[in-house]
């Protein structure tokens, strides 16, 4: 649900008053004393009344509105609603047509016009008439018989008009039309076409996806379920306990980035993925010991350096890739990584022109080589498995002898503290009872 | 008049009937590898037993309704937002207030708490994303340090830190997302596709950490690639806006809330929905989903004012929780998952365990 409120009416209904204006303005443009000097036309053979020609420059302004709005059309250039101010021909338009008189412009009529059109001269339609000709025939279906039908009798009552006349008429209609249903611009032609050809490319790619079958992927789900269920205290339950239902924290305690014995939860919990070790501040700690007692740790160090570039400030991108560079990359580097040649030369290329993203492929690679070779020997080594057996499992809280008496809510250091010595802390905050 | 960009012998109508046709063919590769559904999977599962959540704290101190919240990653901080333009930091075990920032617009529909702790970014009808450092002076203004990160043409709906105080990422009624530099403030990429108000966003919690899920009023959720810009999939099966999104734990799925009072689960790798989490008797929209820590609890919040705990395979509700006074308009597990905190339109926040 949005919160936008703005509808297209609302802007229609502001111009009415503008409208007024513009109107009051051509009437006395007309006044035969006062106005705009019309002089007749000769055209070939028929004379057209009242066309007149602007030369004041002051108002082109106005005028400009005026062609925009339908008061006054050009002769020449019918669908080039612009005033210039040169000697071109421009005739007012009959108030009939005035967009006050006849707002909104409705769709019947819209759709008796086209029809008029069509009938006339087969193939007088141009590309965008011809779209909305054919909506509207879809949309108006069950009065399409009464459209034709004026339509008809329009063309007929108008051969019985002079020809002067019948022109001008036509002039009008015509004008108002543009002014009421312009014609879609190209642009915007070329924007729905390209947003139509962006769907079909996408819809093509999707096609061509490769996907897995919904047993497989759901059996996933149920395996991920049991395997984390014990770790999801909503679930299970927590232990010593769940801190926001006995107001005792030992459980965040226990689970601190920097307590001495993790809880074997935590432990166990390592061996579900590689990120799930590197997530963990303490696994990623033992995980580099481990490395270190392989001669491999420049693979961790690096992973991080690339993470930091990726994650970090983008002004500092530059320094750091360079320094990444001289410290993993560069021949005979101190903590030199080994990467297949062929990405080592994709990034040494990249590196001409550093970006967040330019270590990414060598990044990848050390990656899945430490998940793949190192991360399953860890799993088996010594090392791990001592801390496993070493790791504490908590006693679970015993439930307080007065089960109404709340404990007090110790407050803690805030992350925000992080720069500076833990003030506060340890300051208990009592609640009164 | 030329129509440029049409082939010959090409109009609007002739890409419509290929994009019509291309969508049909595209449900029938979809349901070709679609063997099973989800509740038959889980049948061999136990049962979840009785569940029996509670309030466990309240949190009374905004003046207007919260619209948005966010846990900090110490597992006990949480950062809200409300219409009243006011953004709290409260530490929810104590229930004490310890910051507050007033911004200069109301409806203040998105807050995020950064990585480290040490910031919030929040923003909302001003169409701006704000980054304000935490100080721990009393006296300090915090609105002085404020940093002006996102600029969008419209309200922003959601946003969220990726993995360093240093990115953002926005989602917004312009119908864009867009990633942040927070120090230059400078764009690294927008994303666009949906044709209607983006409302939600959710980052993968995947090993290459490069894609997120994003949804809106167009009913679709797109997944997009945070690298090059790109929608690599899209969904559209609700029957009105979709109000949230949030990824599965494995990341290998993704949970929508939405206006047609229902909560749907869709696949990444069998690109479909694969579970409808509704019941006759639930009318009113969810705003807000998120999962238990093994996913095996779906939490939904609802414009009637109730929480409904949903078993995730299973597909049945295994508890309907009555507390909030109004709607309820975000539902957040803890980064732990010891608890849960919901905001509701009734001014407050409540934790549950």
């Amino acid at each position: 649900m949005t919160i936008n409120t703005l509808s297209q009416d609302g802007v229609q209904r502001q111009q009415m008053p503008c409208l007024t204006k513009m109107e009051r303005m051509i009437i006395s443009m007309q006044d035969p004393d006062m106005g705009i000097k019309l002089r007749n036309q000769r055209l070939l053979i028929t004379v057209i009344p009242h066309k007149c020609s602007i030369s004041d420059e002051e108002a082109l302004h106005v005028g400009q509105l005026f062609v925009k709005y339908g008061y006054i059309y050009p002769l020449k250039e019918p669908r080039n609603l612009i005033l210039k101010a040169d000697d071109s021909s421009y005739r007012f338009q009959t108030p009939y047509y005035w967009m006050s008189t006849r707002w909104p412009a409705s769709e019947l009529d819209y759709a008796i016009y086209l029809a008029k059109k069509n009938i006339r001269k087969q193939g007088e339609l141009i590309e965008y008439e011809k779209e909305c000709y054919n909506a509207l025939h879809k949309r108006i279906n069950h009065t399409w018989d009464f459209v034709v039908m004026q339509a008809r009798e329009q063309l007929r009552a108008s051969k019985q008009r002079r020809k002067g006349d019948r022109i001008v008429l036509e002039c009008q209609e015509q004008a108002y039309w543009l002014v009421n249903r312009p014609p879609v611009s190209p642009e915007h032609y070329k924007l729905t076409t390209l947003t139509k050809n962006t769907i079909i490319e996408h819809n093509r790619i999707s096609l061509a996806r490769n996907r897995v079958k919904s047993s497989i992927c759901l059996e996933s789900y149920v395996k991920y379920c049991e395997q984390y269920q014990p770790h999801d205290p909503i679930m299970q339950g927590c232990l010593p306990s769940n801190p926001w239902i006995t107001d005792d924290i030992m459980f965040w305690n226990m689970n601190s980035e920097t307590v001495a014995l993790p809880t074997k939860l935590r432990v166990e919990r390592w061996s579900f993925s590689f990120m799930e070790l590197l997530n963990d501040q303490m696994g990623r700690k033992e995980f580099l010991t481990y490395l270190e007692k392989e001669f491999s740790a420049e693979n961790l160090c690096f992973w991080q350096a690339c993470e930091d570039v990726r994650h970090g400030e983008t002004a500092k991108i530059p320094e750091k890739v360079d320094e990444v560079y001289k410290q993993f990359l560069a021949p005979g580097a101190s903590r030199w990584v080994n990467i297949d040649s062929k990405t080592m030369e994709k990034t040494l290329e990249g590196l001409k022109r550093p970006h967040r993203f330019v270590l990414d492929d060598a990044q990848m690679h050390i990656y899945f080589l430490m998940k793949k070779d190192s991360y399953p020997r860890y799993l088996k080594s010594e090392l791990y498995k001592n801390l496993l057996a070493r790791a504490i499992v908590p006693q679970e809280t015993k439930k307080s002898v007065f089960p109404f008496m709340r404990r007090q809510r110790h407050s803690s250091p805030s992350p925000a503290l992080a720069t500076q010595t833990a003030e506060d802390d340890g300051k208990a905050k009592d609640e009164s009872r | 008049m030329a129509c440029q960009g049409l082939a010959k012998g090409e109009t609007t109508n002739t890409l419509k009937a290929e994009s019509e046709s291309l969508k049909a063919k595209l449900e029938e590769e979809r349901a070709k590898l679609h063997d099973v559904e989800l509740h038959q999977v889980a049948e061999k599962i136990d049962a979840l037993g009785q569940f029996v959540m509670k309030t466990r704290r309240t949190l009374k101190g905004h003046g207007n309704k919260v619209l948005c919240m966010d846990w900090c990653r110490d597992k006990r901080r949480i950062v809200s937002s409300s219409q009243d333009g006011k953004v709290i930091v409260w530490d929810a075990y104590t229930t004490n207030k310890e910051h507050a920032v007033t911004m200069p617009c109301t409806w203040v529909m998105a807050c995020a708490y950064a990585p480290s702790g040490c910031a919030v970014a929040c923003g909302g009808l001003d169409n701006k994303c704000s980054v304000y450092p935490l100080s721990l002076d009393k006296n300090e203004n915090l609105a002085a340090k404020k940093k002006s990160v996102a600029m969008h043409t419209n309200y922003l709906s959601s946003c969220s830190f990726t993995n360093s105080d240093m990115q953002i990422l926005t989602s917004s009624g312009d119908g864009t997302c867009a990633l942040w530099d927070v120090e230059s403030g400078q764009l690294l990429q927008s994303f666009h596709g949906h044709s209607a108000d983006v409302l939600s966003l959710d980052l993968a919690p995947s090993e290459t950490g490069n894609t997120f899920v994003s949804g809106g009023c167009d009913k679709k959720a797109n997944v997009w690639d945070m690298r090059s810009g790109q929608n690599v999939q899209s969904f559209e099966t609700h029957e009105s806006d979709i109000n949230n999104v949030k990824y599965y734990p494995s990341g290998d799925a993704f949970a929508t809330g939405s206006d047609d009072a229902t909560c749907r689960l869709y696949d990444l790798r069998a690109d479909r929905e694969v579970a409808i989490y509704s019941k006759d008797s639930i009318i009113f929209g969810a705003s807000s989903v998120d999962f238990s820590l093994s996913g095996r609890l779906l939490f939904a919040g609802y414009n009637d004012y109730t929480i409904n705990v949903w078993d995730v395979l299973k597909g049945t509700r295994v508890a309907i929780l009555f507390g909030h006074e109004n709607r309820v308009s975000t539902v957040r597990v803890s980064p732990d998952g010891t608890a849960f905190c919901s905001g509701s339109w009734d001014n407050t926040l409540r934790i549950w365990a």
